[in-house]
């Protein structure tokens, strides 16, 4: 009774829709603009909408798979033991759970289960894979090779790393956002100690080409780490193939819970690191503290579906993004992409509009959960770091979003997505002096600004 | 729609207290985690006022353009002045730059129209920020606002100026012809 009486304003509401009675529509949980009797309408930037936002923002996290949380329910309520409790069931148990999914996680990149280590997360990954390894050969090795584009916490981990007396070589890339691989080699030193390059960058969804980057190192002698946070699952990874001495891995962009992750660490030939955890020696001494049973468990669970998915989804996310820019592309013009097309992880679509502005825009999609790159909604007023790295003018980088598709993102809300954004950047350009110069044949970039 | 009509079923009255009856969802500076738009921001910026442009060269329109794409803002702001009188009798803007930027521009224009040159000089950026409750991070966005009105005013002068040069340069060839 109360279900029908939930339905009937939803049906009422589906006339003004463009897939109007259909009953798929009826079912939706998509946002629409509530009516002012609805009790259980969000107030979101400002407006009030019933139901929830569309999600297209998957390289921030990703819905938990239902049948990973019944993978890991178990472990929470009845086998609850500690995996390191070497004297009852209930730790003999957590650990044969431990390792099971150990093999799991290893057998989605082509590894060894020795050679796979549980941490909190990709952050802490990239910490112990950056000063563990920087550390532990600190007499021999003072130089690391990495990218501009690379998550902040590897940057950051860099910078730390230079305060301590190390050198690092931040290497350009291309305006495709491809790193130069002649560049690469070019730049390790008889003391380079680690390269790092991540393997789909989480801004722009590009791939970088990991076969060619770990053969050189491998010639050079070099270990080669990649933060595969966001490849884990969606490209197909093999680290003997490619020749990687380190990676990081994180459940919650695949469909697994979040806080938990693991840092792949090579034997043949062994790299050594220098933990980051002191403690009791868990994992091989590599990360002190106990491992989480339940989320470990996920991360398996999500890595078993992941392999068995990867080439469904992987379809999918590309006519999904083909649906999308079609989509945006056949009503509105000056729109770039950002970065390259042919190497990109096809989930993650960056979108510049010209002459629009990404913090209005983001303003006015309010039922579409989506980021930007612009400066605005960074806390420093600077437009991203990965943007500008890639040679994006500043104006236009001010106008960047990111959408993000997986493997949950239905057809509906693809055309959702396209109809409000096309919606509000014709809106924003009715509003933009710079749109309305542009289509008077002024350059905008011969004006002179008033600087203040 | 299932888990939503059983969600709250399934809740404990005590988690629903907890959750202050839904309450965490519908405060929006719960959901915004403290960057919620002021309802007056949202309201300029969905509907907005005085949207448009007026013809550059008509003397009695004076337009302020200020800022810079590379900052993220441009605001060009026009009004049109009744020569006899002095008074600011219509004003248009258009804006590239977050919904902050849009909406002082918005309100620039309201307040400027119907008041003398002189007076909306003295227009300052902090009533505009006041007015729409700016976060400290978004008070350049009015600051650009005040210089938006004060750069339409000062092109409007310069316009009349040269204009007034023009009338004194043709009567003058016209006395030397005579």
């Amino acid at each position: 009774m109360a279900l029908s009486r939930r339905l009937l304003p939803l049906l009422r509401r589906g006339g003004c829709l463009s897939a109007s009675a259909s009953p798929a529509r009826a079912l939706s949980m998509a946002a629409v603009p509530a009516d002012a009797d609805q009790e259980e309408a969000v107030t979101v930037k400002g407006v009030r909408i019933s139901g929830r936002p569309l999600y297209m923002d998957m390289q921030a996290t990703t819905p938990v798979d239902p049948r990973v949380l019944d993978a890991m329910l178990p472990f929470y309520l009845s086998r609850y033991g500690n995996p390191h409790s070497r004297t009852h069931l209930y730790g003999w148990e957590s650990d044969a759970a431990v390792e099971e999914a150990r093999a799991r996680v290893a057998s989605l990149v082509g590894a060894d289960p020795r050679e796979i280590f549980f941490t909190s997360g990709a952050t802490e990954c990239n910490n112990i894979a950056v000063k563990g390894v920087m550390r532990f050969y600190r007499d021999r090795r003072r130089h690391v090779i990495t990218t501009q584009t690379e998550h902040k916490c590897v940057l950051d981990s860099c910078r730390y790393l230079q305060q301590e007396g190390f050198e690092v070589t931040y290497l350009p890339v291309r305006p495709d956002g491809l790193v130069d691989v002649a560049q690469l080699a070019d730049a390790i030193r008889p003391d380079t100690g680690l390269v790092s390059v991540m393997a789909v960058n989480n801004e722009i969804g590009v791939v970088q080409p990991l076969e060619e980057i770990g053969r050189i190192c491998r010639e050079k002698g070099v270990p080669f780490h990649t933060d595969a946070a966001q490849a884990l699952g969606k490209i197909p990874i093999d680290v003997n193939q490619m020749g990687i001495g380190l990676m990081s891995l994180s459940a919650h962009k695949i469909y697994g819970p979040k806080g938990v992750g693991a840092l792949y660490l090579r034997r043949r030939p062994r790299i050594r690191v220098e933990p980051q955890m002191s403690g009791g020696g868990q994992e091989r001494g590599i990360r002190s503290g106990t491992v989480p049973t339940p989320l470990v468990v996920g991360f398996g669970a999500a890595c078993e579906i992941a392999a068995k998915e990867m080439d469904y989804d992987h379809r999918r996310a590309t006519t999904l993004q083909k649906r999308l820019l079609d989509g945006i592309r056949g009503q509105v013009d000056d729109v770039v992409i950002n970065g390259s097309m042919e190497h990109r992880y096809p989930g993650n679509l960056n979108l510049s509009f010209a002459y629009v502005e990404g913090e209005s825009l983001l303003m006015g999609l309010k039922e579409v959960a989506v980021s930007s790159g612009s400066a605005c909604t960074s806390a420093s007023l600077e437009p991203s770091y990965v943007l500008r790295a890639l040679g994006v003018e500043e104006d236009m980088a001010h106008t960047s979003i990111r959408f993000g598709i997986g493997r949950f993102t239905t057809e509906e809300e693809v055309d959702r997505a396209t109809e409000l954004t096309v919606h509000q950047v014709k809106k924003l350009r009715d509003m933009s002096p710079l749109y309305e110069m542009a289509k008077a044949g002024i350059d905008i970039k011969s004006i002179q600004w008033a600087q203040h | 729609m299932l888990l939503r009509a059983g969600g709250r079923r399934l809740l404990a009255p005590g988690l629903r207290r907890v959750l202050g009856g839904g309450g965490l969802l519908a405060d929006p500076v719960a959901v915004g985690g403290g960057r919620a738009y002021h309802e007056r921001v949202v309201d300029h910026y969905e509907n907005p006022r005085n949207v448009g442009s007026f013809e550059n060269d008509d003397p009695s329109v004076g337009t302020g353009l200020v800022g810079a794409p590379a900052c993220g803002d441009v605001m060009k702001l026009q009004i049109r002045v009744d020569e006899s009188s002095g008074k600011i009798v219509d004003a248009c803007f258009k804006t590239f730059g977050c919904g902050s930027a849009i909406a002082s521009s918005s309100v620039a224009t309201e307040w400027v129209k119907g008041k003398q040159m002189e007076e909306v000089l003295t227009i300052k950026n902090s009533e505009i920020a006041k007015h729409l409750s700016l976060p400290p991070v978004k008070l350049h966005c009015s600051m650009l606002a005040e210089d938006a009105i004060k750069a339409a005013v000062k092109n409007y002068e310069a316009k009349k100026a040269k204009l007034g040069q023009k009338g004194k340069v043709t009567a003058a060839e016209k006395a030397a012809e005579a």
